[in-house]
Protein backbone atom coordinates (compact mmCIF):
# COMPACT_ATOMS: atom_id res chain seq x y z
CA UNK A 1 0.00 0.00 0.00
CA UNK A 2 2.82 2.38 0.91
CA UNK A 3 4.51 1.63 -2.37
CA UNK A 4 1.30 2.32 -4.24
CA UNK A 5 0.96 5.69 -2.53
CA UNK A 6 4.51 6.58 -3.45
CA UNK A 7 3.79 5.84 -7.10
CA UNK A 8 0.70 7.98 -7.06
CA UNK A 9 2.58 10.84 -5.45
CA UNK A 10 5.30 10.54 -8.08
CA UNK A 11 2.66 10.49 -10.76
CA UNK A 12 1.16 13.67 -9.31
CA UNK A 13 4.51 15.42 -9.37
CA UNK A 14 5.01 14.30 -12.94
CA UNK A 15 1.52 15.48 -13.85
CA UNK A 16 2.22 18.89 -12.38
CA UNK A 17 5.69 19.32 -13.84
CA UNK A 18 5.61 17.58 -17.20
CA UNK A 19 3.62 20.35 -18.71
CA UNK A 20 6.37 22.89 -18.18
CA UNK A 21 7.64 22.07 -21.64
CA UNK A 22 4.33 23.08 -23.24
CA UNK A 23 4.38 26.27 -25.29
CA UNK A 24 3.25 29.29 -23.27
CA UNK A 25 2.42 31.10 -26.52
CA UNK A 26 -0.47 28.76 -27.26
CA UNK A 27 -2.55 30.09 -24.41
CA UNK A 28 -1.63 33.71 -25.22
CA UNK A 29 -2.88 33.20 -28.77
CA UNK A 30 -6.20 31.90 -27.45
CA UNK A 31 -6.45 34.83 -25.03
CA UNK A 32 -5.69 37.36 -27.78
CA UNK A 33 -8.53 35.99 -29.88
CA UNK A 34 -10.88 35.94 -26.88
CA UNK A 35 -10.29 39.61 -26.17
CA UNK A 36 -11.40 41.09 -22.88
CA UNK A 37 -15.16 40.83 -23.26
CA UNK A 38 -16.13 39.08 -20.03
CA UNK A 39 -19.75 37.82 -19.86
CA UNK A 40 -19.46 38.14 -16.05
CA UNK A 41 -20.73 41.73 -16.53
CA UNK A 42 -24.23 40.26 -16.83
CA UNK A 43 -23.90 38.33 -13.59
CA UNK A 44 -22.62 41.46 -11.79
CA UNK A 45 -25.79 43.29 -12.85
CA UNK A 46 -27.98 40.38 -11.81
CA UNK A 47 -26.34 40.22 -8.38
CA UNK A 48 -26.93 43.91 -7.80
CA UNK A 49 -30.58 43.51 -8.71
CA UNK A 50 -30.97 40.56 -6.36
CA UNK A 51 -29.52 42.58 -3.47
CA UNK A 52 -32.13 45.31 -3.92
CA UNK A 53 -35.01 43.00 -4.82
CA UNK A 54 -37.54 42.18 -2.07
CA UNK A 55 -37.53 38.43 -1.50
CA UNK A 56 -38.59 35.58 0.80
CA UNK A 57 -41.63 35.37 3.10
CA UNK A 58 -40.62 38.72 4.66
CA UNK A 59 -40.50 40.32 1.22
CA UNK A 60 -37.48 42.37 2.21
CA UNK A 61 -34.32 43.34 0.36
CA UNK A 62 -30.86 42.40 1.56
CA UNK A 63 -30.00 46.02 2.34
CA UNK A 64 -30.12 45.34 6.10
CA UNK A 65 -27.46 42.63 5.68
CA UNK A 66 -24.25 43.40 7.57
CA UNK A 67 -21.25 42.12 5.63
CA UNK A 68 -18.93 43.34 8.36
CA UNK A 69 -18.74 47.03 7.53
CA UNK A 70 -22.26 47.83 8.73
CA UNK A 71 -25.75 47.04 7.36
CA UNK A 72 -26.02 47.61 3.63
CA UNK A 73 -22.36 48.53 3.10
CA UNK A 74 -21.17 46.55 0.11
CA UNK A 75 -18.21 48.52 -1.29
CA UNK A 76 -14.97 47.05 0.02
CA UNK A 77 -16.73 44.33 2.05
CA UNK A 78 -15.46 41.36 0.00
CA UNK A 79 -11.74 41.95 0.68
CA UNK A 80 -12.22 41.63 4.49
CA UNK A 81 -13.61 38.08 4.25
CA UNK A 82 -13.46 35.51 5.78
CA UNK A 83 -14.15 37.31 9.08
CA UNK A 84 -15.62 36.84 12.55
CA UNK A 85 -19.22 37.90 13.19
CA UNK A 86 -20.37 38.38 16.77
CA UNK A 87 -24.04 37.74 15.88
CA UNK A 88 -23.23 34.17 14.84
CA UNK A 89 -20.09 33.82 16.96
CA UNK A 90 -18.38 32.31 13.93
CA UNK A 91 -15.83 33.05 11.22
CA UNK A 92 -17.83 33.16 7.99
CA UNK A 93 -17.03 33.33 4.31
CA UNK A 94 -19.11 35.59 2.08
CA UNK A 95 -21.30 32.75 0.82
CA UNK A 96 -22.33 31.58 4.29
CA UNK A 97 -22.84 35.21 5.40
CA UNK A 98 -25.21 35.74 2.47
CA UNK A 99 -27.12 32.58 3.38
CA UNK A 100 -27.34 33.86 6.98
CA UNK A 101 -28.77 37.20 5.78
CA UNK A 102 -31.22 35.53 3.41
CA UNK A 103 -32.57 33.29 6.18
CA UNK A 104 -32.65 35.88 9.01
CA UNK A 105 -33.67 38.98 7.03
CA UNK A 106 -35.75 37.54 4.21
CA UNK A 107 -37.05 34.58 6.19
CA UNK A 108 -35.98 32.09 3.56
CA UNK A 109 -35.56 28.37 4.08
CA UNK A 110 -31.99 27.31 4.85
CA UNK A 111 -32.40 23.85 3.29
CA UNK A 112 -33.64 25.23 -0.01
CA UNK A 113 -30.88 27.83 -0.16
CA UNK A 114 -28.07 25.39 0.53
CA UNK A 115 -29.48 22.50 -1.51
CA UNK A 116 -27.91 23.89 -4.69
CA UNK A 117 -25.57 26.81 -3.97
CA UNK A 118 -23.63 26.31 -7.20
CA UNK A 119 -24.90 25.88 -10.75
CA UNK A 120 -25.09 22.41 -12.19
CA UNK A 121 -25.04 21.41 -15.83
CA UNK A 122 -27.87 23.13 -17.67
CA UNK A 123 -28.25 25.86 -15.03
CA UNK A 124 -27.74 29.48 -15.93
CA UNK A 125 -26.44 30.74 -12.58
CA UNK A 126 -27.63 30.70 -8.94
CA UNK A 127 -28.60 33.59 -6.67
CA UNK A 128 -25.55 33.04 -4.45
CA UNK A 129 -23.23 33.07 -7.46
CA UNK A 130 -24.72 36.32 -8.75
CA UNK A 131 -24.61 38.06 -5.34
CA UNK A 132 -21.01 36.98 -4.71
CA UNK A 133 -19.98 38.16 -8.18
CA UNK A 134 -21.54 41.58 -7.68
CA UNK A 135 -20.03 41.92 -4.20
CA UNK A 136 -16.58 40.99 -5.56
CA UNK A 137 -17.02 43.65 -8.24
CA UNK A 138 -17.92 46.08 -5.43
CA UNK A 139 -14.35 45.50 -4.15
CA UNK A 140 -12.63 45.71 -7.54
CA UNK A 141 -9.28 47.44 -7.14
CA UNK A 142 -9.41 47.21 -3.34
CA UNK A 143 -6.55 45.73 -1.34
CA UNK A 144 -7.08 42.20 -0.04
CA UNK A 145 -7.05 42.58 3.76
CA UNK A 146 -8.88 39.80 5.60
CA UNK A 147 -9.62 40.45 9.26
CA UNK A 148 -7.20 38.64 11.59
CA UNK A 149 -7.85 40.50 14.84
CA UNK A 150 -10.19 38.04 16.54
CA UNK A 151 -8.70 34.90 18.04
CA UNK A 152 -11.22 32.81 16.10
CA UNK A 153 -9.95 34.32 12.83
CA UNK A 154 -6.36 33.43 13.66
CA UNK A 155 -7.41 29.94 14.70
CA UNK A 156 -9.22 29.57 11.38
CA UNK A 157 -6.02 30.50 9.50
CA UNK A 158 -4.05 27.88 11.44
CA UNK A 159 -6.67 25.24 10.69
CA UNK A 160 -6.62 26.22 7.02
CA UNK A 161 -2.84 25.88 6.89
CA UNK A 162 -3.04 22.44 8.45
CA UNK A 163 -5.67 21.26 5.95
CA UNK A 164 -3.68 22.72 3.05
CA UNK A 165 -0.76 20.40 3.78
CA UNK A 166 -2.86 17.40 4.91
CA UNK A 167 -2.52 14.39 2.63
CA UNK A 168 -5.58 12.20 2.31
CA UNK A 169 -7.87 10.34 -0.02
CA UNK A 170 -7.26 7.43 -2.42
CA UNK A 171 -4.52 9.42 -4.24
CA UNK A 172 -2.85 10.65 -1.06
CA UNK A 173 -3.09 14.22 -2.32
CA UNK A 174 -2.90 17.43 -0.38
CA UNK A 175 -3.68 20.91 -1.69
CA UNK A 176 0.08 21.48 -1.44
CA UNK A 177 0.79 18.62 -3.88
CA UNK A 178 -0.01 20.97 -6.75
CA UNK A 179 -0.01 24.38 -5.06
CA UNK A 180 3.22 24.89 -3.14
CA UNK A 181 5.59 25.43 -6.05
CA UNK A 182 5.54 28.00 -8.82
CA UNK A 183 5.74 27.36 -12.55
CA UNK A 184 3.68 24.15 -12.43
CA UNK A 185 0.77 23.30 -14.68
CA UNK A 186 -1.90 20.70 -15.23
CA UNK A 187 -2.30 20.42 -18.97
CA UNK A 188 -2.44 24.06 -20.09
CA UNK A 189 -3.55 25.50 -16.76
CA UNK A 190 -0.93 27.24 -14.66
CA UNK A 191 -1.05 26.21 -11.02
CA UNK A 192 -0.53 29.08 -8.60
CA UNK A 193 1.78 28.64 -5.61
CA UNK A 194 -0.74 29.41 -2.89
CA UNK A 195 1.93 29.51 -0.18
CA UNK A 196 3.42 32.64 -1.78
CA UNK A 197 1.87 36.11 -1.57
CA UNK A 198 2.02 36.63 -5.34
CA UNK A 199 0.45 33.27 -6.18
CA UNK A 200 -2.22 33.51 -3.50
CA UNK A 201 -3.20 37.08 -4.36
CA UNK A 202 -3.44 36.32 -8.07
CA UNK A 203 -5.72 33.37 -7.31
CA UNK A 204 -7.77 34.93 -4.51
CA UNK A 205 -8.10 38.22 -6.41
CA UNK A 206 -9.35 36.68 -9.66
CA UNK A 207 -12.28 34.66 -8.27
CA UNK A 208 -15.24 34.66 -8.67
CA UNK A 209 -14.56 34.13 -12.35
CA UNK A 210 -16.46 33.46 -15.53
CA UNK A 211 -15.56 29.93 -16.55
CA UNK A 212 -15.76 30.12 -20.32
CA UNK A 213 -15.83 26.34 -20.72
CA UNK A 214 -18.97 26.19 -18.55
CA UNK A 215 -20.62 29.48 -19.53
CA UNK A 216 -21.03 30.27 -15.82
CA UNK A 217 -19.53 32.37 -13.07
CA UNK A 218 -17.90 30.23 -10.39
CA UNK A 219 -17.06 31.35 -6.85
CA UNK A 220 -14.02 30.52 -4.70
CA UNK A 221 -16.27 28.23 -2.67
CA UNK A 222 -17.01 26.25 -5.82
CA UNK A 223 -13.33 26.30 -6.86
CA UNK A 224 -12.31 24.70 -3.57
CA UNK A 225 -15.12 22.18 -3.76
CA UNK A 226 -13.93 21.17 -7.23
CA UNK A 227 -10.35 20.79 -5.95
CA UNK A 228 -11.71 18.37 -3.35
CA UNK A 229 -13.54 16.45 -6.06
CA UNK A 230 -10.37 16.21 -8.13
CA UNK A 231 -8.44 14.97 -5.11
CA UNK A 232 -11.18 12.34 -4.69
CA UNK A 233 -11.95 13.78 -1.27
CA UNK A 234 -15.46 13.89 0.24
CA UNK A 235 -17.66 16.70 -1.07
CA UNK A 236 -16.74 20.07 0.43
CA UNK A 237 -19.84 21.73 1.87
CA UNK A 238 -20.45 25.41 1.21
CA UNK A 239 -19.72 27.47 4.32
CA UNK A 240 -18.32 24.48 6.24
CA UNK A 241 -15.47 24.95 8.68
CA UNK A 242 -13.06 23.24 6.27
CA UNK A 243 -14.08 25.52 3.39
CA UNK A 244 -13.89 28.68 5.51
CA UNK A 245 -10.52 27.59 6.94
CA UNK A 246 -8.97 27.05 3.51
CA UNK A 247 -10.36 30.36 2.29
CA UNK A 248 -8.91 32.09 5.35
CA UNK A 249 -5.50 30.52 4.68
CA UNK A 250 -5.61 31.71 1.05
CA UNK A 251 -6.94 35.18 1.80
CA UNK A 252 -4.36 35.83 4.52
CA UNK A 253 -1.55 34.66 2.22
CA UNK A 254 -3.01 36.97 -0.44
CA UNK A 255 -3.13 40.03 1.85
CA UNK A 256 -1.79 43.15 0.20
CA UNK A 257 -2.81 42.01 -3.28
CA UNK A 258 -5.51 43.65 -5.38
CA UNK A 259 -9.01 42.36 -6.15
CA UNK A 260 -9.44 41.98 -9.91
CA UNK A 261 -12.61 39.90 -9.95
CA UNK A 262 -14.68 38.81 -11.70
CA UNK A 263 -11.94 37.09 -13.63
CA UNK A 264 -12.11 35.30 -16.98
CA UNK A 265 -10.89 31.70 -16.95
CA UNK A 266 -10.56 28.90 -19.49
CA UNK B 1 -39.14 40.82 -47.22
CA UNK B 2 -40.74 40.25 -43.85
CA UNK B 3 -42.26 36.93 -44.79
CA UNK B 4 -38.78 35.46 -44.89
CA UNK B 5 -38.63 35.69 -41.12
CA UNK B 6 -42.21 34.80 -40.28
CA UNK B 7 -41.46 31.11 -40.06
CA UNK B 8 -38.62 31.22 -37.59
CA UNK B 9 -39.53 33.93 -35.14
CA UNK B 10 -42.35 34.64 -32.75
CA UNK B 11 -45.30 36.90 -33.53
CA UNK B 12 -43.81 39.56 -31.28
CA UNK B 13 -40.44 39.18 -32.99
CA UNK B 14 -42.17 39.22 -36.36
CA UNK B 15 -43.75 42.57 -35.55
CA UNK B 16 -40.38 43.92 -34.54
CA UNK B 17 -38.86 42.71 -37.78
CA UNK B 18 -41.65 44.24 -39.81
CA UNK B 19 -40.92 47.58 -38.19
CA UNK B 20 -37.17 47.31 -38.53
CA UNK B 21 -37.18 46.12 -42.10
CA UNK B 22 -39.72 48.67 -43.26
CA UNK B 23 -37.57 51.31 -41.63
CA UNK B 24 -34.57 49.96 -43.49
CA UNK B 25 -36.52 49.95 -46.74
CA UNK B 26 -37.22 53.65 -46.28
CA UNK B 27 -33.58 54.37 -47.08
CA UNK B 28 -33.17 53.32 -50.70
CA UNK B 29 -29.62 54.72 -50.78
CA UNK B 30 -28.44 51.63 -48.96
CA UNK B 31 -31.37 49.38 -49.59
CA UNK B 32 -30.31 45.85 -48.82
CA UNK B 33 -32.43 42.80 -48.56
CA UNK B 34 -31.26 40.54 -45.76
CA UNK B 35 -31.11 36.97 -46.97
CA UNK B 36 -33.15 34.06 -45.63
CA UNK B 37 -31.74 31.61 -43.11
CA UNK B 38 -29.90 28.83 -44.96
CA UNK B 39 -32.03 26.15 -43.31
CA UNK B 40 -30.86 23.24 -45.39
CA UNK B 41 -27.21 24.02 -44.70
CA UNK B 42 -27.90 24.28 -40.96
CA UNK B 43 -29.62 20.91 -40.78
CA UNK B 44 -26.86 19.13 -42.75
CA UNK B 45 -25.01 16.59 -40.62
CA UNK B 46 -21.86 16.25 -42.75
CA UNK B 47 -19.43 18.89 -43.94
CA UNK B 48 -19.82 18.13 -47.67
CA UNK B 49 -23.58 18.24 -47.36
CA UNK B 50 -23.47 21.61 -45.56
CA UNK B 51 -21.05 23.07 -48.11
CA UNK B 52 -23.19 21.80 -51.01
CA UNK B 53 -26.23 23.48 -49.47
CA UNK B 54 -24.35 26.80 -49.41
CA UNK B 55 -23.39 26.70 -53.11
CA UNK B 56 -20.95 25.27 -55.63
CA UNK B 57 -17.68 23.78 -54.43
CA UNK B 58 -15.61 26.54 -52.79
CA UNK B 59 -12.12 27.45 -54.01
CA UNK B 60 -9.34 28.19 -51.53
CA UNK B 61 -8.69 31.94 -51.52
CA UNK B 62 -5.77 33.63 -49.79
CA UNK B 63 -7.77 36.85 -49.45
CA UNK B 64 -9.72 35.30 -46.59
CA UNK B 65 -7.91 35.74 -43.30
CA UNK B 66 -9.20 33.13 -40.91
CA UNK B 67 -7.95 33.10 -37.33
CA UNK B 68 -8.65 30.32 -34.86
CA UNK B 69 -6.49 29.25 -31.91
CA UNK B 70 -4.08 26.35 -32.62
CA UNK B 71 -5.17 24.82 -29.33
CA UNK B 72 -8.37 25.47 -27.40
CA UNK B 73 -8.41 24.27 -23.81
CA UNK B 74 -12.04 23.39 -24.10
CA UNK B 75 -14.22 23.12 -27.16
CA UNK B 76 -17.11 25.01 -25.57
CA UNK B 77 -15.64 28.37 -26.50
CA UNK B 78 -13.35 28.70 -29.49
CA UNK B 79 -12.84 32.31 -30.56
CA UNK B 80 -12.68 32.88 -34.32
CA UNK B 81 -12.06 35.86 -36.58
CA UNK B 82 -12.77 36.14 -40.31
CA UNK B 83 -11.52 39.11 -42.29
CA UNK B 84 -11.56 39.62 -46.05
CA UNK B 85 -9.60 42.37 -47.79
CA UNK B 86 -12.06 43.81 -50.31
CA UNK B 87 -9.21 44.71 -52.68
CA UNK B 88 -8.11 41.09 -52.89
CA UNK B 89 -11.59 39.56 -52.87
CA UNK B 90 -14.34 42.13 -53.63
CA UNK B 91 -18.14 41.89 -53.35
CA UNK B 92 -18.32 39.42 -50.49
CA UNK B 93 -21.96 39.32 -49.38
CA UNK B 94 -21.97 36.32 -47.05
CA UNK B 95 -19.54 34.65 -44.69
CA UNK B 96 -20.09 31.26 -43.02
CA UNK B 97 -18.24 29.29 -40.35
CA UNK B 98 -18.22 25.50 -40.44
CA UNK B 99 -16.81 23.04 -37.94
CA UNK B 100 -15.99 19.76 -39.63
CA UNK B 101 -16.74 17.33 -36.78
CA UNK B 102 -19.73 19.06 -35.16
CA UNK B 103 -23.11 17.23 -35.32
CA UNK B 104 -24.25 20.07 -37.59
CA UNK B 105 -21.11 21.49 -39.22
CA UNK B 106 -22.58 24.92 -40.10
CA UNK B 107 -22.20 27.04 -36.95
CA UNK B 108 -23.08 30.49 -38.22
CA UNK B 109 -23.69 32.43 -41.39
CA UNK B 110 -23.55 36.22 -41.80
CA UNK B 111 -25.11 38.33 -44.54
CA UNK B 112 -23.09 41.45 -45.11
CA UNK B 113 -24.44 44.50 -46.94
CA UNK B 114 -22.22 46.89 -48.93
CA UNK B 115 -20.51 49.37 -46.57
CA UNK B 116 -19.90 46.80 -43.88
CA UNK B 117 -16.36 45.51 -43.57
CA UNK B 118 -16.05 41.81 -44.14
CA UNK B 119 -14.95 41.29 -40.55
CA UNK B 120 -16.61 38.91 -38.11
CA UNK B 121 -15.54 37.87 -34.65
CA UNK B 122 -17.47 35.30 -32.65
CA UNK B 123 -16.99 32.23 -30.45
CA UNK B 124 -18.12 28.75 -31.42
CA UNK B 125 -18.32 25.26 -29.95
CA UNK B 126 -15.97 22.67 -31.42
CA UNK B 127 -16.86 19.08 -30.53
CA UNK B 128 -13.36 17.68 -31.06
CA UNK B 129 -10.05 18.41 -32.77
CA UNK B 130 -10.85 19.10 -36.41
CA UNK B 131 -10.70 21.57 -39.27
CA UNK B 132 -12.70 24.80 -39.20
CA UNK B 133 -13.75 26.45 -42.45
CA UNK B 134 -14.46 30.08 -43.30
CA UNK B 135 -16.51 30.29 -46.47
CA UNK B 136 -17.10 33.59 -48.26
CA UNK B 137 -19.60 34.13 -51.05
CA UNK B 138 -18.78 36.78 -53.68
CA UNK B 139 -20.75 37.24 -56.91
CA UNK B 140 -22.39 33.86 -56.43
CA UNK B 141 -19.08 31.99 -56.10
CA UNK B 142 -17.81 30.37 -52.89
CA UNK B 143 -14.27 30.81 -51.58
CA UNK B 144 -12.77 29.34 -48.44
CA UNK B 145 -9.93 29.14 -46.01
CA UNK B 146 -9.45 26.47 -43.36
CA UNK B 147 -7.55 25.95 -40.11
CA UNK B 148 -7.15 23.10 -37.70
CA UNK B 149 -7.90 23.68 -34.02
CA UNK B 150 -6.87 21.10 -31.45
CA UNK B 151 -9.30 20.69 -28.59
CA UNK B 152 -7.78 19.55 -25.31
CA UNK B 153 -9.47 18.66 -22.06
CA UNK B 154 -9.17 21.18 -19.30
CA UNK B 155 -7.07 20.46 -16.25
CA UNK B 156 -8.25 21.60 -12.86
CA UNK B 157 -6.45 24.92 -12.55
CA UNK B 158 -7.23 28.52 -13.25
CA UNK C 1 -32.70 37.79 -17.06
CA UNK C 2 -31.95 36.49 -20.51
CA UNK C 3 -32.34 38.96 -23.30
CA UNK C 4 -29.73 41.45 -22.24
CA UNK C 5 -27.08 42.75 -24.58
CA UNK C 6 -23.90 44.67 -23.80
CA UNK C 7 -22.64 46.68 -26.74
CA UNK C 8 -19.57 48.80 -27.31
CA UNK C 9 -19.22 50.83 -30.51
CA UNK C 10 -15.98 52.66 -31.03
CA UNK C 11 -14.85 54.78 -33.94
CA UNK C 12 -11.40 53.97 -35.27
CA UNK C 13 -10.62 56.20 -38.24
CA UNK C 14 -13.33 55.63 -40.86
CA UNK C 15 -14.40 52.38 -39.29
CA UNK C 16 -16.79 51.78 -36.40
CA UNK C 17 -15.91 48.71 -34.36
CA UNK C 18 -18.89 47.02 -32.68
CA UNK C 19 -18.51 44.43 -29.94
CA UNK C 20 -21.62 42.83 -28.49
CA UNK C 21 -22.12 40.27 -25.74
CA UNK C 22 -25.51 38.60 -25.40
CA UNK C 23 -26.95 36.86 -22.34
CA UNK C 24 -28.16 33.51 -23.64
CA UNK C 25 -27.58 29.84 -22.68
CA UNK C 26 -27.21 28.62 -26.31
CA UNK C 27 -28.29 25.08 -25.40
CA UNK C 28 -27.71 22.58 -28.19
CA UNK C 29 -30.50 20.21 -27.19
CA UNK C 30 -27.94 17.39 -27.01
CA UNK C 31 -26.98 17.75 -23.35
CA UNK C 32 -28.50 16.12 -20.31
CA UNK C 33 -28.88 17.74 -16.91
CA UNK C 34 -27.53 16.31 -13.63
CA UNK C 35 -30.64 14.13 -13.28
CA UNK C 36 -30.13 12.68 -16.77
CA UNK C 37 -33.04 14.48 -18.39
CA UNK C 38 -32.42 16.11 -21.76
CA UNK C 39 -32.00 19.89 -21.72
CA UNK C 40 -34.16 21.32 -24.53
CA UNK C 41 -32.48 23.18 -27.40
CA UNK C 42 -32.51 26.91 -26.75
CA UNK C 43 -30.38 29.10 -28.98
CA UNK C 44 -30.37 32.38 -30.86
CA UNK C 45 -31.23 31.80 -34.50
CA UNK C 46 -31.18 35.33 -35.92
CA UNK C 47 -29.08 38.31 -34.85
CA UNK C 48 -28.88 41.72 -36.52
CA UNK C 49 -26.78 44.81 -36.07
CA UNK C 50 -28.15 48.21 -37.09
CA UNK C 51 -26.48 51.59 -37.44
CA UNK C 52 -29.43 53.91 -36.95
CA UNK C 53 -32.03 52.23 -39.16
CA UNK C 54 -29.49 50.75 -41.55
CA UNK C 55 -28.75 47.03 -41.32
CA UNK C 56 -25.03 46.48 -40.84
CA UNK C 57 -25.10 42.71 -40.59
CA UNK C 58 -27.63 39.89 -40.46
CA UNK C 59 -26.41 36.73 -38.75
CA UNK C 60 -28.03 33.30 -38.84
CA UNK C 61 -26.84 31.14 -35.97
CA UNK C 62 -26.96 27.48 -35.10
CA UNK C 63 -26.64 25.90 -31.66
CA UNK C 64 -22.84 25.74 -32.12
CA UNK C 65 -22.37 29.40 -31.24
CA UNK C 66 -21.03 29.50 -27.65
CA UNK C 67 -23.10 30.34 -24.55
CA UNK C 68 -23.39 34.07 -23.78
CA UNK C 69 -22.42 34.76 -27.39
CA UNK C 70 -19.95 37.36 -28.53
CA UNK C 71 -20.17 39.15 -31.86
CA UNK C 72 -17.70 41.63 -33.34
CA UNK C 73 -18.40 43.51 -36.60
CA UNK C 74 -17.01 46.61 -38.33
CA UNK C 75 -18.68 49.06 -40.64
CA UNK C 76 -17.83 52.33 -42.41
CA UNK C 77 -19.62 55.63 -42.06
CA UNK C 78 -20.50 55.83 -38.36
CA UNK C 79 -20.28 59.13 -36.48
CA UNK C 80 -19.77 59.74 -32.77
CA UNK C 81 -23.17 59.80 -31.07
CA UNK C 82 -24.89 57.63 -33.71
CA UNK C 83 -26.95 54.76 -32.35
CA UNK C 84 -25.90 51.15 -32.88
CA UNK C 85 -28.48 48.49 -32.10
CA UNK C 86 -28.34 44.71 -31.79
CA UNK C 87 -31.50 42.59 -31.97
CA UNK C 88 -31.90 38.82 -31.70
CA UNK C 89 -34.59 36.16 -31.73
CA UNK C 90 -34.23 32.56 -30.58
CA UNK C 91 -35.75 29.18 -31.43
CA UNK C 92 -38.23 29.42 -28.52
CA UNK C 93 -39.61 32.77 -29.63
CA UNK C 94 -37.54 34.81 -27.19
CA UNK C 95 -36.08 38.15 -28.20
CA UNK C 96 -33.34 40.44 -26.99
CA UNK C 97 -32.40 43.96 -27.86
CA UNK C 98 -29.80 46.52 -26.84
CA UNK C 99 -28.27 49.71 -28.10
CA UNK C 100 -25.42 52.11 -27.52
CA UNK C 101 -23.99 55.28 -29.02
CA UNK C 102 -20.77 55.34 -31.00
CA UNK C 103 -17.85 56.67 -28.97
Amino acid sequence: MKRHHLCVAQFAVWLCSAQLVADEGVFDQYRDLMGDENPAVFIVDEGEELWFMPGGPESTTLEACDLGLGPGITAGAYVRFPRYFADTDAVMDLESRLVYCMTTIQGRDLKTLTAKPYSQRGDFGTEIEALVTWLAAESEGATIAPEQTHAAERAMFNLGEEIFFYRAGPHDFSCATCHEQSGMRIRLQALPDLTSQSGASEAWGSWPAYRISQGLVRTMGWRLRDCFRQQRWPELQMGSEVSVALQTYMAVNAAGGTMAAPGLKR
Amino acid sequence: MTTIYAKCISRRGWLRWTLILSAAAAFPGRAWAAVARPKEAFSATALDEALAALGDAPQVHEGIQFMTPDIAENGAVVPIRIQVDSEVLPNVSKVSVLVEMNPNPLAASFDIPPGTEVYIETRVKVAQTCTLYAVAEADGQLYMQSRETKVTLGGCGG
Amino acid sequence: MAGRIRIRAQKKGDITEVKALMRHPMETGMRKDQAGDPIPAHFITEVSVFHGDQPVMQGHWGAAVSANPFLGVRFAGGKSGDIVRVVWTDNQGGTGEGDTTIR
